[in-house]
This record gives C-alpha cells, sequence and structure tokens, in this order.
C-alpha cells in the first residue's frame, strides 16, 4: 500500500481518506486511501469483487462510505447527493434513455441545467464531433449499435462539461477491436479535454495501455498504486506480479543483501533488506529468462516441454531437473526435448514477502 | 377427419360461450316485446333506453365513477409501483401477494366488508364510497400493469439520471415514469372496465338512491326484462369489447417492443 501519490506536486483532484464500506455486515472496501491529481488518467484495476466499482460510486454518490471522507478539489463532499457533483459518469451498459433520441439523450443535463437553447444545440453538436457521430441528433437509441451507444453515453457525459469523468467498464461490451480503437480514443479525448479519467476495468493491457496511474486492488484493498512501467516492473507482492502480466513465481530463500537461493542455487540479485534466511517469493517476468544453447555454461538447466507461437515471440514451458515449471517467452525457439540453459541478470529477480495465506 | 372434428369442437366452444350474447344484441333490434319471436329490425328499445332518465343517470354515474376511480387508481397505483419494486427481499414478496389478493377475493367479500368499513366509520353511503371502493379494486390491476415495466427498466438510468444533475423526483418524472407510461395507461383501461363491470360491490356500497348502471339494470330486471335492458346490455357489451380491443392492442405493441 504505497502513498507515494501522496507527494506529488500537481493539484489535488480527489482524495479518498480511510473508505471503509460495508454492505449488509460485510466489508466491500478497507482503509482506501487514494489522491487523483487534476487531469491524472487513473485506472481503477482488479478482479471482481475487488470494490473498484464500488470506489467508482462512492465517488460518484451513487454509494455512500460507512465511515471515512471523500474530498473534491479540496472541499469534503460526503453529504453532496449525486445530482450535485461536478462528476459525470459513463456507465457500464450505458444506461441510455431509450425514449428519448441521441440529440435529447445528450441534451438531458443542459436541460436540467436550464441552460439556452442556442447554447445547448452548439454544445450537443460540439460533443457529437468529438465522438465522431456528427449527424446523429435524429436517431432513436434503439436503432445504434453498441459501439454507437457507448459514444453517445460519453457524449452524454462530457457535454456537462465536468471536473471529472467516471467510467465504468465502459469497453466491457465492445468487441476486441473497437476495443483497441476505443482504449486510444479516450486516451485522446482526455488529453483534449483536460479533464480527470478515473477508468474502472479488469483488463490489466487496458490499464496499462490508457493510464497516468493504475490502482490495482483486490479484497477491498489497494494493492499498488504507481505508474503502468512501475506496475509492471516493481510488483509490490506475488498478486500484482500474477495479475499484471505473466510471471513466473517460485519459493525462495533470502540468503544476505543481494543474494538469493531459489531453484536449487543461489542468485546476485538487487534486493537487500530482508531478513538472512527469511523465506520469500522470487518473481521473474518469462520475457526476462535468457536462454542459450549451450547449457553447461548457463546458471541452471531444463528440458523444453511445450512450444506455443504468440506472434512476435515463443511461448515455451520448460521443466528444471528439480521439477519446477518455468514459462520463457523468447524470440528464439527450442524445440520440446531439447535441453537449454537459463540465465537471470541480477536486476530480473524480484523478491518479495512471503504472502500470508488467505489474504 | 380430424382436423374437421377439432374445427367443429372449437365451434361448438364459440357458440356456446357467445350465443347468449349473440341473442341479446339481436333481440335489442327487434320489434316487438317478445323474446321469442323475430318480428322485424327496429331501434325503437335504443330511442326509449335514451329516454329513460333513470337509466341515463345511472349510466351517467357509471362512467364517471369508471372514470374518477380508474383515473385516481391509475396515479396512486403507479406511486406504489415504484414503491414495490425499490423495497428488496421478502418484504417486496410480501407487497405483492397482498397486492395480488383483492384481485382473488371474491366481489361478495370485498362488497360486504367494504360496507361495514363505511358504516363503522360511519363514512355516508353513495357517490363518494362508490369511488372508493372502485379504487380499491382498480388499484391492484394497476401495480400489476407497471411492475413488469419497471423490472424491464435498466437498474442504472435511474442513477444516470441523478448523474446528469437529475433531482430524485426529477429523476423519476423525466425518465423513469416515460417509460412505464404504457404500462400505467393499461392499468388505467383494466381498471376502468372492471369499474363499468361491476355489480356485486357497488350494490353493497351504495347508498341514498345513487345507482350506476349494473344496479339499475338489475333492479329493471326484477321487475320484468324490458327489450330496453337488451339495448343497454349491448352497449355495454360493444364498450366492454372495445376496451378489451385496445387492451390487447397496447399489450402486443409493448411485447413487440422487447
Amino acid at each position: 500500500m504505497t502513498q507515494e501519490n501522496q507527494g506529488k506536486t500537481s493539484q489535488e483532484m480527489i482524495r479518498l481518506v480511510d473508505i471503509h464500506k460495508e454492505f449488509e455486515g460485510e466489508t466491500v472496501l478497507n482503509r482506501i486511501n487514494l489522491s487523483i491529481a487534476k487531469n491524472e488518467f487513473v485506472t481503477l484495476l482488479g478482479p471482481s469483487g475487488c470494490g473498484k466499482t464500488t470506489t467508482l460510486r462512492i465517488i460518484g454518490g451513487f454509494e455512500h462510505p460507512t465511515s471515512g471522507d471523500v474530498m473534491f478539489d479540496g472541499q469534503r463532499i460526503n453529504d453532496i447527493p449525486a445530482y450535485q457533483r461536478k462528476v459525470n459518469t459513463v456507465f457500464q451498459r450505458y444506461a441510455l434513455f431509450p425514449h428519448l433520441n441521441v440529440y435529447e439523450n445528450i441534451a438531458f443535463g443542459l436541460h436540467i441545467a436550464k441552460k439556452d437553447s442556442k447554447e445547448i444545440k452548439a454544445k450537443v453538436k460540439a460533443s457529437l464531433d468529438l465522438v465522431d457521430m456528427p449527424g446523429f441528433e435524429k436517431r432513436p437509441i434503439r436503432s445504434l449499435s453498441g459501439g454507437q451507444q457507448q459514444r453517445v453515453a460519453i457524449a452524454r457525459a462530457v457535454v456537462n462539461e465536468p471536473k471529472v469523468l467516471l467510467l465504468d467498464e465502459p469497453l466491457a461490451a465492445l468487441d476486441l477491436k473497437m476495443r483497441k480503437e476505443m482504449q486510444l480514443e479516450l486516451k485522446n479525448m482526455q488529453k483534449q479535454l483536460g479533464i480527470t479519467f478515473v477508468f474502472v476495468t479488469h483488463d490489466q493491457e487496458e490499464a496499462l495501455t490508457m493510464s497516468d496511474t493504475v490502482v490495482v486492488m483486490k479484497g477491498g484493498i489497494i494493492q499498488q498504486i504507481g505508474s503502468p512501467i512501475n506496475i509492471y516492473n516493481e510488483p509490490e507482492n506475488v498478486f500484482v506480479a500474477d495479475f499484471i502480466g505473466e510471471s513466473i513465481i517460485l519459493e525462495g530463500r533470502f540468503l544476505e543483501d543481494c543474494l538469493v537461493e531459489f531453484a536449487g542455487r543461489t542468485f546476485p540479485c538487487v534486493d537487500k533488506g530482508f531478513i538472512p534466511g527469511q523465506p520469500v517469493d522470487v518473481v521473474i517476468r518469462p520475457e526476462d529468462v535468457d536462454i542459450s544453447a549451450d547449457p553447461a555454461a548457463a546458471m541452471l538447466q531444463a528440458t523444453v516441454t511445450s512450444v506455443v507461437f504468440k506472434g512476435v515471440h515463443y511461448e515455451m514451458l520448460a521443466e528444471t531437473d528439480q521439477g519446477q515449471e518455468w514459462m520463457i517467452h523468447s524470440t528464439t525457439m527450442a524445440p520440446p526435448g531439447q535441453i537449454i540453459g537459463m540465465s537471470l541478470k541480477p536486476d530480473n529477480i524480484h523478491l518479495m514477502k512471503k504472502e500470508v495465506q488467505g489474504t | 377427419m380430424k382436423a374437421a372434428m377439432k374445427k367443429a369442437y372449437l365451434w361448438l366452444i364459440f357458440i356456446f360461450l357467445y350465443a347468449p350474447i349473440l341473442v341479446l344484441v339481436l333481440f335489442s333490434f327487434n320489434t316487438s316485446k317478445s323474446r321469442a319471436s323475430w318480428e322485424g329490425f327496429s331501434l325503437k328499445w335504443y330511442i326509449e333506453l335514451f329516454q329513460d332518465r333513470a337509466i341515463m343517470t345511472a349510466l351517467g354515474n357509471t362512467v364517471l365513477i369508471a372514470v374518477v376511480s380508474a383515473l385516481a387508481a391509475a396515479v396512486v397505483g403507479t406511486i406504489a409501483a415504484i414503491g414495490i419494486y425499490n423495497l428488496k427481499g421478502w418484504r417486496k414478496n410480501f407487497i405483492i401477494n397482498v397486492t395480488y389478493l383483492p384481485i382473488l377475493n371474491p366481489d361478495i367479500v370485498t362488497g360486504i366488508s367494504m360496507m361495514i368499513l363505511f358504516i363503522a366509520l360511519s363514512f355516508p353511503r353513495g357517490l363518494a364510497s362508490l369511488i372508493i371502493a372502485h379504487i380499491t379494486f382498480g388499484l391492484p390491476y394497476v401495480v400489476i400493469s407497471v411492475l413488469p415495466k419497471l423490472a424491464q427498466l435498466d437498474p442504472q438510468i435511474f442513477d444516470a439520471a441523478l448523474d446528469l444533475g437529475a433531482t430524485p423526483r426529477e429523476a423519476y418524472t423525466k425518465v423513469i415514469l416515460p417509460q412505464v407510461l404504457p404500462g400505467v395507461f393499461t392499468g388505467f383501461l383494466l381498471a376502468f372496465t372492471m369499474s363499468v363491470d361491476d355489480f356485486v360491490v357497488s350494490f353493497f356500497v351504495t347508498g341514498n338512491g345513487v345507482e350506476n348502471l349494473a344496479i339499475s339494470i338489475y333492479s329493471m330486471a326484477r321487475r320484468g326484462i324490458n327489450p330496453k335492458i337488451n339495448a343497454v346490455l349491448t352497449l355495454l357489451f360493444a364498450a366492454v369489447v372495445a376496451m378489451m380491443y385496445l387492451i390487447q392492442r397496447r399489450l402486443r405493441k409493448s411485447t413487440a417492443d422487447i
């Protein structure tokens, strides 16, 4: 649970302070502390049931924390109802109003705010241009495809010029190609509008692609907060390492600073500060394993058991003589049955405190 | 052969169901007072009917009671349906079942219990008590028409309205209500039809000589069947058929929408 965000110099937009949330006696959010800066693209990432959507709904005002404070632009907004908050939401299944057409849907918020009709017309048009759907004003909602409904939902939210846009798994219902397109478009849109985006997803690739900051959650607890590069390269625990990308996770023992034992031998590493003799989890990314055709010169020997071609690289499984299975991503291929040598650079070995079971 | 038998069976059922009504309609156009022999076409019973002050007053009462009670039931029933929709767990099921009860309850029980209630409260029996009673038994029809419409809504749609700055009241009037309106209208038509049709409950809760059409026909029939009754009943039947047609068309339309 790093609090590295607290040191940021950029202006703070949202701060969650010690948020605790229970549903019928069950804790769904546990001591959530999170700071979101102006113009930041923050993604709440985690498996279903991790509390990411509840966190988003608390910011939107649709749920109320059992304890803790929600700060918005320096003010405590716990008691401000959803309809008075300066945030807008893109809902998971869009939640468009089927009895209204595209224009009326987008204009809804402006009508409620009693803007004059000329202004409404201009803003609706501008927002339709923004989501690349000019001329769709008169179309009924039912006649739109999923992707088009998604765009209308975005337009309906941003037309109100919110300070923060909340997005609740907005791309989950789209097909892969459309999802990739929308990821880029949303990122561009965020830069163009210059507002804060809080994005919820369970898709780690989506999170890494779009975000300035990723907040990894599990079981109502924030596991790690950091930039995509930081989260990927320096996972703080085994859960994050396993959830973000592929990982080899091995049991090991910390010997002394910069020296660790696992897979039946000692390896130089860069981690310090564990107690000598302490059991640790060793996390290695499959693409960080260097393989060679000269097993004798390598740190470890293993037999290739399977090879799958993945496009850019081969995904191989290799079994060490100790019976451990290693996943390797490499651009060179070794056929099944071949004995290969495996080596690791010290900074590619990540040591983590052993997870206490059951958390 | 088998198909022909099936068809014959079907027609037999239709004859069994509709022959009495057909005879009634036919004899409402009969020239003579006889109910046994056809002596030529005439509209004289209809003309007499419209000149009969008692029947016309009763007709006026029926329409007034039906319109007022169905409107009130539509408003109260829609609000009740929204309340029920927002309940959770056993409370929801309990209230739904309690709401259905008056539909299954025999009219005679409803009628007499309401009469006793009005007497106990010393509530004057007449037009007002009739309207209250009709609202009561019309209400469940509105609730059961509106509830499925609410269930069809995207559950996030209310949040979406709040998100766009609508107060909860605005969210109901501008977003929820327009989408359940077809259900409200269907419920209104059902309540209206039930009200026009009702005799038993009305008979017990009325007083001070206030009669609706059903009561007035009943007392006429006791004095001997006059062909005017045939004419009234034919009109009533036509009105109910028209209402049923409207309701069916609405139901078909709303299921086609899904």
